[in-house]
């Protein structure tokens, strides 16, 4: 099941429509690293609304596309974690460490805006 | 009454349809939405320890009842290398692959019994039950 990959002014949006595997979560990850690339976008926002389990391999896989995504130079920031799933991560022991994380896709749009913004100005 | 389903664990979908029918059959018994997604989640790591460790094996979920109580079932089967130390496998942090080791201290938590059988070239068996409250 691949994931639609939306690109939105300076941003790409990647929709998370249905339970993914472990090999749709690096098609995904390897998508996005490069399509902000291709596409130069400021920032990346996952909506994983939809994710029905973050286990420890989505877990180190959101990680990872955080990470590298900051390392081609954009933010990416994480929505849509539902109430039923954060509190399995918590009782798992996962964190998402220093990934960003805000609660729904306009939430997600004005963090990357504020963040956009901010860094083009200084 | 008690019914059971067995998932065969082959490649990184079945990790997938395991997780799914878990929460099918939880949501069958009156499980609540957060229940299910623990249920879940328990399967998805335990499936994924399967062929990260044993390659193939397989989820069997049983619906049972006891004392008017119900409850979902999972046991995780294989025939892989097996645990040597399965005390030292249920400490936080611990791990033989490298990379994921949250594994069963962590389904530990997600469920409320929990049991493992393995030796040295033995498999492993894994039980972990869930009841309605």
């Amino acid at each position: 099941m691949e994931v639609p990959i939306l690109k939105q002014g300076p941003y790409l949006i990647a929709s998370i429509q249905s339970a993914l595997s472990d090999a749709d979560l690096l098609q995904l990850r390897d998508a996005l690293v490069e399509q902000v690339g291709r596409y130069r976008s400021r920032g990346v926002i996952v909506d994983v609304t939809a994710l029905d389990v973050v286990d420890s391999f989505a877990s180190l896989t959101i990680r990872q596309i955080a990470h590298m995504i900051r390392l081609r130079g954009a933010e990416t920031v994480i929505v849509g974690i539902q109430p039923e799933v954060a509190f399995s991560m918590v009782q798992l022991g996962l964190t998402l460490q220093s990934v960003v994380t805000r609660l729904d896709l306009e939430e997600g749009l004005a963090y990357l805006r504020e963040k956009t913004e901010q860094s083009r100005s200084s | 009454m008690d019914g059971e389903k067995q998932i065969p664990i082959d490649l990184d979908a079945d990790i997938v349809r395991a997780r799914r029918e878990g929460r099918t059959l939880a949501a069958e018994l009156g499980f609540s939405a957060v229940d299910a997604t623990l249920i879940a989640t328990a399967i998805s790591e335990l499936a994924r320890n399967i062929l990260i460790y044993a390659k193939r094996g397989e989820i069997v979920l049983r619906q049972v009842e006891r004392s008017g109580r119900f409850g979902v079932v999972v046991v995780a089967r294989d025939n892989g290398p097996g645990i040597s130390d399965t005390r030292q496998a249920l400490q936080d942090g611990f791990s033989t692959s490298g990379r994921l080791g949250m594994g069963l201290p962590g389904v530990r938590r997600l469920m409320d019994d929990f049991e493992i059988i393995s030796g040295t070239g033995n498999g492993t068996e894994v039980i972990a039950s869930k009841w309605k409250p």
